[in-house]
């Protein structure tokens, strides 16, 4: 029930339907979920216009393949970051260390499968207590030693990649481990595991925080800190719990990147994607500022983000564009998104309308 | 801006700045310097004003009174550009405008000045009255002129601070002088005042009332918005009262008895509210057995050792002046700050409540003093407002179903006489008076033993007030045990089983039963 709050009679709770139901709302025109949505589909056309072959999906030795299929698989780690970095920004903060901890699980798992003989489910297990630890770090320098979110986790994005690079002696890690690869580069029911994964861990997230009070705490934390603390609500366990789910999911994000090139690349595993992550969160409409926060829209923002990238790869464009594009595409959809910037043009729109 | 920067004092009358300020000024009956006529607003299914005329002449101070939710906001709103209008005209001295921002009012003369005042605290005082029109030299701000064009602009004031101190240092009342010196120095015709004197004590209330019978004497038009009655008849030259979006009646103020005001604003007499006698009082007090007793509990820098006791059944008022500690006690028995001596029993058990959410598991509740920053959540709805300190008892575990949230809502929504269309509306976008009562409505779903109640009925309008002094007597009856701070003397005294008074961070007495009087209050304070 992340999205239609603004709905004035109350949902009842339907678990089963959950994301179902929440995209049918969605799509029956939520005015929050409209731009988004919009962009989405306005990029995914412009990329079909371009290359006509976009959204067919052929199916290759059991497996599905097509430039759909790559959106929602390359964007799976940023999809994972966006969902706990949505969360971590309602509370008023932001978490840069995503990447960096993305590199440092990477590592973990990589070293972990091919130096020693312990099981791959109980590296990945290990993989994301990382995670975990990290997110913990972030979590009680934030929470408990009152550190300006900004700062305490440009502390791990700093540092994060340096242990990483300890973890793996300065080397690339590479390693060969079927069961591990699974996650990066597995199949079910012909869909990569990767975006199975993503889903079930999105999944969970929603539940976690909209079945339990956490969501309403973590908004109420954000909107009001002060107020929230009159009203007996325990902060610094709901910020901790933020920069903990936010670490599981960069750990889990780490596991995919790793294991999909079977190798762990201390210096760029998740480079720079914690930015992608925020930009995700924005375009859906979660305010820096804190308060009320929309996960599946950040999802979406995520998939925009990543449709873009896809677009410019299959159009052929030299990919020294690449950033440009990028970069102009996103300013349009924020500034779509900008009531101020619309005013103008809805005013016009009024005009005629009266005058016809 | 430069040619402003004079004494408004008989350099343009050629009287002496006192004898300009003690004569009454005569209301002048020629065109009204701002006029609406047939002023309409709609928020959705909400009909904030409708047909509201509405006529400021110069030189005069005009009182809008109403209840919260009658309208007073948004015409002030639209008159300023903040809000469009859907029908009707703004005229300044006859000609039709139409302000598409505050900037904009401000240039064609209108200048406002809120009761959350709009500077920069952490700027010193000179800045803020030329912030974004700073005298420069060469290029650069200079910062001299400006303290100087400050120091003598203040001057006029009857103010002779410090300007290059920073705002945030001096008193509320200073800085409402302040921004009203920088709104009159900045475009001079009509001032309008937002509850100027919501947070000021008695005798910056005279200061400020001194400031605006020497703008009057200029010939600005000044809109007063207030809630005190008396203040209104001490200040005002003619008065609008607004009800439920209309305008319900324009009288000069000498002419309106305070009775018949009252029953303008409410359609309806007032709710008596002195009920309890002194013998009934003794009673109820004696009844219940303490549920909480402090045993010299203090604080360095904010209070003295104090001893209180609250039984259930009973409510002791606390009262004092501003500052007197009050608020401090309040805030040392929730545990929002940490006591660094005596003790705490609750139900004759020794406690140690070091946050709000120890004192929340200890039954205690407390609707703060500042309800927009330690009060409601602006941005979640009412229910989730309501349900919040019940939520947070429960633990983030075990949420509560939608289905209990609505129906714990919509019985709070009923009980209080909340006004709100419906329970997701986000609670900011209520009244005050309204966000008092969904703080009230918190704090009463979570089943509190003890409720501490710091200002409940500051800043809301006579209706709610009554209605919430309403709620406090119920509760008390149902066995509460409550400690209610407040500024209103005769609210205290009508209400309370027992009275204790504070001055300089420290207990004087305690006053019971017969003992309680306005007089007797006042006499404590005021005694060596």
């Amino acid at each position: 029930m992340t999205d239609q709050r603004t709905s004035s009679t109350p949902a009842p709770p339907r678990p089963k339907s959950s994301i179902l139901s929440s995209l049918g709302r969605l799509a029956a025109g939520n005015r929050r979920a409209l731009f988004p949505l919009l962009a989405l589909v306005l990029i995914l056309l412009g990329n079909w216009l371009i290359s006509p072959s976009f959204f067919s999906i052929r199916v290759v030795e059991g497996r599905m393949l097509g430039s759909i299929i790559d959106i929602f698989n390359r964007g799976a780690p940023t999809v994972l970051l966006a969902i706990g970095m949505t969360l971590v920004i309602a509370t008023k903060g932001i978490d840069l260390s995503v990447g960096a901890v993305i590199a440092i699980c990477g590592a973990v798992a990589a070293v972990l499968i091919s130096t020693t003989d312990l099981s791959p489910y109980v590296v990945m297990l290990l993989s994301v207590g990382a995670g975990i630890l990290c997110g913990l770090w972030n979590g009680i320098l934030v929470a408990i030693f009152d550190i300006q979110p900004f700062i305490a986790t440009l502390i791990l994005m700093v540092v994060g990649r340096g242990i990483a690079q300890l973890i793996t002696e300065g080397q690339i890690a590479v390693f060969n481990n079927p069961t591990l690869e699974f996650i990066g580069k597995g199949t079910l029911f012909g869909i990569p595991f990767a975006i199975i994964l993503t889903a079930i861990v999105f999944v969970i997230v929603y539940l976690f925080i909209r079945r339990t009070a956490l969501g309403l705490l973590i908004e109420s934390v954000g909107a009001n800190a002060r107020a929230s603390y009159y009203a007996g609500i325990n902060a610094r366990l709901i910020t901790l719990m933020v920069y903990v789910i936010s670490g599981i999911c960069a750990a889990i994000a780490g596991l995919i990147i790793t294991t999909d090139i079977k190798g762990a690349d201390a210096n760029n595993a998740g480079l720079w994607l914690e930015l992608d992550a925020i930009l995700a969160v924005v375009i859906g409409g979660t305010l820096l500022s804190g308060g009320r926060f929309y996960l599946a829209l950040s999802v979406i923002g995520a998939l925009i983000i990543q449709s873009i990238q896809t677009g410019i790869f299959v159009s052929g464009l030299p990919p020294t564009f690449n950033l440009i594009v990028q970069a102009v595409v996103i300013l349009a959809i924020l500034f779509l998104q900008s009531e101020e910037f619309r005013r103008p043009f809805v005013r016009a729109w009024n005009r005629m309308r009266k005058t016809a | 801006m430069r040619q402003r920067v004079r004494p408004f004092t008989g350099r343009q009358t050629g009287l002496p700045y006192a004898e300009l300020v003690g004569e009454k000024m005569t209301v002048q009956k020629n065109t009204p310097l701002l006029q609406t006529q047939n002023l309409t607003k709609r928020f959705g299914s909400v009909q904030a004003l409708s047909g509201v005329d509405f006529n400021l002449y110069p030189g005069e101070v005009h009182a809008v009174l109403g209840e919260n939710g009658a309208g007073k906001s948004t015409l002030i709103k639209l008159i300023t550009g903040v809000y469009r209008r859907d029908a009707g005209e703004i005229l300044l001295e006859g000609k039709p405008i139409d302000p598409q921002s505050p900037h904009e009012a401000q240039a064609l003369g209108i200048s406002t000045v809120y009761q959350e005042i709009n500077l920069v605290p952490t700027m010193s005082v000179a800045e803020n009255i030329f912030l974004g029109r700073q005298p420069r030299r060469f290029g650069f701000i200079d910062m001299r002129a400006a303290n100087a064009r400050a120091r003598a602009l203040l001057k006029t004031y009857h103010l002779d601070i410090d300007v290059t101190r920073t705002l945030s240092t001096f008193s509320i009342a200073v800085q409402q002088i302040v921004a009203i010196a920088r709104g009159v120095d900045m475009s001079a015709k009509i001032l309008i005042l937002d509850e100027p004197t919501a947070s000021l004590d008695a005798q910056e209330v005279q200061m400020l009332f001194t400031v605006i019978r020497a703008l009057k004497a200029r010939g600005i038009g000044i809109l007063l918005i207030t809630h005190f009655l008396d203040q209104v008849y001490q200040i005002s030259d003619r008065i609008t009262v607004l009800r439920n979006g209309e305008r319900v009646g324009e009288h000069l103020t000498a002419e309106l008895p305070k009775m018949k005001l009252i029953t303008l604003m409410l359609g309806r007499e007032l709710l008596s509210e002195t009920e309890s006698s002194g013998a009934e009082r003794a009673a109820v007090g004696d009844a219940g057995g303490a549920f909480l007793r402090t045993e010299g509990i203090a604080r360095r820098g904010m209070l003295q050792p104090i001893d209180l006791s609250v039984a259930r059944g009973e409510i002791v008022g606390l009262a004092g002046l501003l500052g007197s500690g009050r608020t401090e006690t309040a805030q040392l028995i929730f545990g929002v700050a940490r006591s660094d001596a005596g003790s705490v029993q609750v139900k004759g058990r020794k406690v140690a409540i070091g946050s709000p959410r120890q004192a929340v598991q200890h039954g205690f509740g407390m609707c703060p003093e500042d309800r927009k920053v330690e009060g409601i959540i602006a941005d979640l709805s009412v229910r989730e407002n309501i349900i919040l300190a019940m939520q947070a008892k429960r633990g983030w575990l075990r949420a509560l179903p939608a289905r209990k949230q609505e129906e714990i809502a919509q019985q709070m929504i009923a009980a209080l006489h909340i006004v709100t269309p419906d329970s997701s509306k986000p609670a900011g976008e209520l009244s005050g008076g309204n966000q008092q009562k969904v703080i009230l409505a918190r704090w009463l779903a979570s089943q509190p033993e003890f409720l501490i109640l710091d200002e409940p009925t500051r800043g809301i309008d006579v209706g709610a007030h009554a209605e919430i002094i309403h709620i406090i007597k119920n509760l008390c009856a149902q066995g509460m045990a409550l400690l209610v701070i407040s500024s209103e003397l005769a609210e205290v005294v009508d209400y309370s089983h027992r009275v204790v008074v504070l001055r300089d961070r420290q207990k004087l007495t305690e006053l019971t039963g017969e003992d309680i009087s306005e007089d007797n209050i006042m006499r404590a304070i005021a005694e060596q």
